[in-house]
């Protein structure tokens, strides 16, 4: 498996899915990204020793737009019925550090120059993090999809990649052919059909409760961490407030010795800002970014379970149709075929999607496992650099 | 004179060397202690009254209100006086019968001189006084809601000595005065007065005070006495009448006092600066600990889900460490509000009482000097025993008022060295607590480690 980029924040993003780029015919990432207001150009690079591709190696520019409409034709497509289908990486949302951006213009004149800079430099620092991460989300995706068998082949997938030219064009083109007309069928039908069917396979029955059910628990789990991690970074900030408060009040003071003190409060109070801003988005990345995939990803295997149980469903329609057309006497043999080609369907979904299913809980456990060691290496490492720095500053602090 | 702790300069005597390092907790403030100071009907005098007569310029007769004495005035005695706070005397009582209510005299601060000429002496016997702090804390509208009704007027006594008495009633309302968190808080503000107070050498040969934290059993307070407040009025009234009599030429004081004014000012406004910050960091903690505590419960729904049982063992885990990190943010708050928030809160007040107090003798000052260019052309004119007479007093005065300055500016001083002692001995244990929770993080994790490993 060879990793393009050295940037360490990719690979560990990258490790919410674990068996990306493993291809070596078809290598795909996003060396590189531009933001402009609200829109962002990825640059797709496409690594290939394919014949099916025109050249070697080549650069594409695309927005989120272009994703979207590369997932929708792929589930449209009836032949990857039976797979659990990548899911969209979420729209690039830079809303929380603009917001933030805005509040601290206005607060500006209520703290120090200091205080201020460093706000600065913070916020930028979380728009940057932001930016990184919508980057890599939409990089799994194409790796997804170039290491996978079937979608690696797809052809829709080739133009993404290859299509020099804007493909706004094409896109507006493909939604008046599909209309979006699966997708609102599979978003309806859903948990209704899904329980209302009559399951004969012990496999899949056990899928479709425990997907069920893991579903809203990791939805809820995704929100409530979510929370945490936010609360966690505003004490980073607070505890830069104070820093900033008591080294004013440091420099007010005439006394030497009390002004060190102060002075060094000061800092501690930085150290450990820095210290509390590097848990927080640890814990962000590590945690709360691999439920929030997981949260995507089992919806997409649910999407799986809906399209066997509506090819079911289709099944023993076809099976009734036949048995009235056998009354009737009349159009025995077309139904007969309907009959018999939704049966294969059926078939060819329940196989692929057992396999897939299967292939799902691996990645997922793997996943979990990687990423719950990692972040509870970086709190451990964390903790242990706070201890440190509260222990030299309380052992300075004493001695003077 | 009732100095209170070493805040406002009570006359120093003349021994002011030592220097009490006491710095320990001098009583066990265990809850039954607070509980007595609640529900206790009377409350304990404590040490309002500095007792030392020598060195006190401004009582020419030299006896302090002590708790059994009778006084109509709560301050410094003279006949003079008498008149300003004759009318002030009231008869107070606290119509709350539960602990709710009682807000004691062993305020923890006192702000300075209430200009205000409130109720606020006390002197008859079995009778609470509402303690300065809170007469501050009504005006400031702080979290507890004062409910206080004047009523029953009677004038008692005849004569010279009458006075009229009201019955002032007060309920405490919002604040549950029996909740834990408030006795805590209740309990940390009384053992820092406490602490101040010892470290106070002068103070801490008051015989009130050594009574106070020695005797195993103090008897009912009979009366007692406000702090500071109207006591520094006194002073201040004193103080003003001295310089009334003084030439000018104390302008280097009025520069010295002038900067330390604005000095305070400024150290004012930036301690509040940092008490409102470090009072966001206490929410947000508490806001941590509440959301991870919902993030763990989360994830131990979760774990249950979870068809792979290393997996869900391991998730189980990590809930119980969610729980653990909520306990110690918990405590983390705790720590955040009582080692430092408070600290801050209490110098906060401590500079706006010394402020307030450097600006009323301010005013007296350029009050009573603009008195003295007018008087003084008249007194010129009196009889030569009279002019004799006069400068003898000025004189004398002078040397008073150059012996209170000289106070002012070492007890200043001598604040100022306590205060940066008293920062930093805060700062390193609220540091410590922060290495504590730290080291108790990573036990927690190093423990789940091994956990997360073990998924297959």
């Amino acid at each position: 498996m060879t990793s393009i980029s050295g940037d360490s924040d990719k690979d560990k993003v990258r490790s919410v899915s674990v068996d990306l780029n493993n291809d070596a015919s078809l290598l795909i990432d996003i060396p590189d990204a531009l933001c402009e207001r609200d829109k962002v150009k990825f640059t797709v690079r496409t690594k290939t020793t394919r014949s099916s591709f025109q050249k070697p190696e080549f650069c594409v520019p695309r927005q989120h737009e272009d994703f979207i409409w590369l997932h929708d034709a792929i589930v449209e497509t009836e032949e990857y019925a039976g797979l659990i289908i990548p899911p969209i990486p979420p729209k690039p949302d830079f809303e929380g550090p603009r917001e933030k951006m805005h509040k601290l213009g206005e607060g500006e004149s209520s703290m120090t120059k200091e205080e201020y800079a460093k706000m600065k430099q913070e916020l930028e620092a979380e728009y940057l993090a932001v930016f990184k991460k919508t980057v890599q989300v939409h990089e799994v995706f194409l790796q997804r999809l170039s290491s996978h068998p079937a979608f690696s082949k797809d052809r829709n997938f080739q133009i993404f990649l290859e299509y020099d030219q804007d493909l706004s064009v094409r896109r507006k083109n493909a939604k008046e052919m599909f209309g979006g007309f699966f997708k609102n069928m599979v978003k309806t039908a859903d948990e209704v059909l899904i329980s209302g069917v009559k399951e004969v396979d012990e496999f899949f029955e056990q899928e479709k409760t425990f997907l069920l059910d893991y579903s809203i628990k990791i939805k809820d789990a995704t929100a409530k961490a979510e929370k945490m991690t936010r609360s966690q970074k505003t004490i980073a900030d607070d505890y830069n407030h104070i820093s900033g408060c008591v080294n004013n009040i440091a420099a007010d003071n005439n006394n030497a010795a009390f002004k060190k003190h102060l002075e060094t409060c000061s800092e501690v109070f930085e150290k450990l800002r820095k210290v509390e801003d590097r848990v927080a988005s640890d814990q962000e990345l590590k945690l709360t970014e691999l439920l929030r995939y997981y949260t995507r990803d089992i919806q997409a295997a649910k999407d799986l379970l809906y399209r066997r149980a509506r090819a079911l469903a289709d099944y023993e329609n076809s099976n009734k149709a036949l048995d009235k057309a056998r009354l009737k006497g009349k159009d025995v043999m077309q139904a007969e075929e309907n009959q018999k080609q939704c049966l294969e369907k059926f078939d060819k979904l329940s196989e692929s999607g057992k396999k897939e299913l299967t292939n799902f809980k691996g990645r997922r456990v793997v996943a979990f496992r990687k990423n719950l060691i990692e972040m509870t290496e970086l709190e451990i490492k964390h903790a242990k650099h706070s201890t440190s720095i509260l222990q030299s500053s309380i052992e300075m602090l004493k001695s003077n | 004179m009732s100095g209170s702790c070493g805040r406002n300069p009570p006359p120093f005597p003349e021994n002011d060397d030592q220097e009490a390092e006491l710095d320990a907790r001098v009583l066990d403030s265990d809850e039954d202690e607070s509980e007595d100071i609640f529900t206790g009907a009377k409350s304990k005098s404590v040490l309002a009254s500095s007792a030392c007569d020598e060195g006190d310029i401004f009582s020419e007769e030299g006896s302090y209100i002590r708790r059994d004495a009778h006084h109509t005035t709560n301050g410094l005695n003279s006949d003079e006086e008498l008149d300003l706070f004759t009318e002030a005397t009231v008869e107070l009582t606290l119509t709350n019968t539960t602990p709710q209510g009682r807000r004691e005299i062993i305020g923890p601060t006192a702000s300075a001189c209430n200009p205000a000429p409130v109720p606020n002496s006390i002197l008859k016997p079995s009778i609470v006084t509402k303690t300065m702090e809170e007469l501050e804390e009504e005006e400031s509208g702080d979290q507890f809601e004062l409910n206080v009704s004047v009523t029953n007027p009677e004038k008692i006594g005849d004569g010279m000595n009458a006075y009229m008495s009201y019955k002032v009633s007060t309920q405490v309302g919002k604040e549950d005065s029996s909740s834990g968190e408030f006795v805590e808080k209740r309990r940390a503000a009384l053992e820092r007065y406490l602490q101040k107070v010892v470290a106070h050498p002068f103070l801490l040969q008051d015989p009130d005070v050594r009574e106070f934290l020695e005797r195993d059993e103090l008897p009912r307070a009979v009366n007692t006495q406000t702090l500071s407040g109207p006591g520094l009025l006194k002073m201040i009234n004193r103080a003003s009448d001295a310089v009334n009599k003084i030439s000018i030429k104390i302008n280097e004081s009025d520069n010295w006092f002038e900067s330390k004014l604005q000095e305070v000012e400024n150290e004012e406004q930036l301690l509040r600066r940092l008490h409102a910050a470090v009072d966001s960091l206490v929410n947000h903690r508490k806001e941590l600990c509440s959301n991870t505590a919902l993030f763990s419960k989360s994830m131990a729904m979760l774990g249950s889900v979870e068809e792979n049982s290393a997996l869900s063992r391991a998730l189980s885990q990590l809930a119980e460490v969610e729980e653990k990190m909520e306990q110690l943010h918990h405590q983390q708050a705790f720590s955040d509000f009582f080692v430092l928030a408070e600290l801050l809160a209490d110098y906060v007040r401590l500079l706006g009482a010394v402020r307030e107090a450097q600006s009323m003798l301010q005013k007296k000052r350029e009050a009573e000097a603009k008195l003295l260019w007018a008087n003084k052309p008249e007194k010129l004119q009196q009889a030569k025993d009279d002019i004799n007479e006069w400068e003898s007093k000025v004189s004398k005065y002078e040397r008073d008022f150059e012996r209170v300055t000289c106070t002012v500016r070492k007890e200043v001083l001598r604040f100022e060295k306590e205060k940066s002692r008293d920062f930093k001995q805060h700062i390193v244990k609220y540091l410590e607590s922060l290495l504590h929770t730290q080291h108790r993080l990573v036990k927690c994790w190093e423990a789940f480690l091994p956990e997360a490993k073990a998924i297959a």
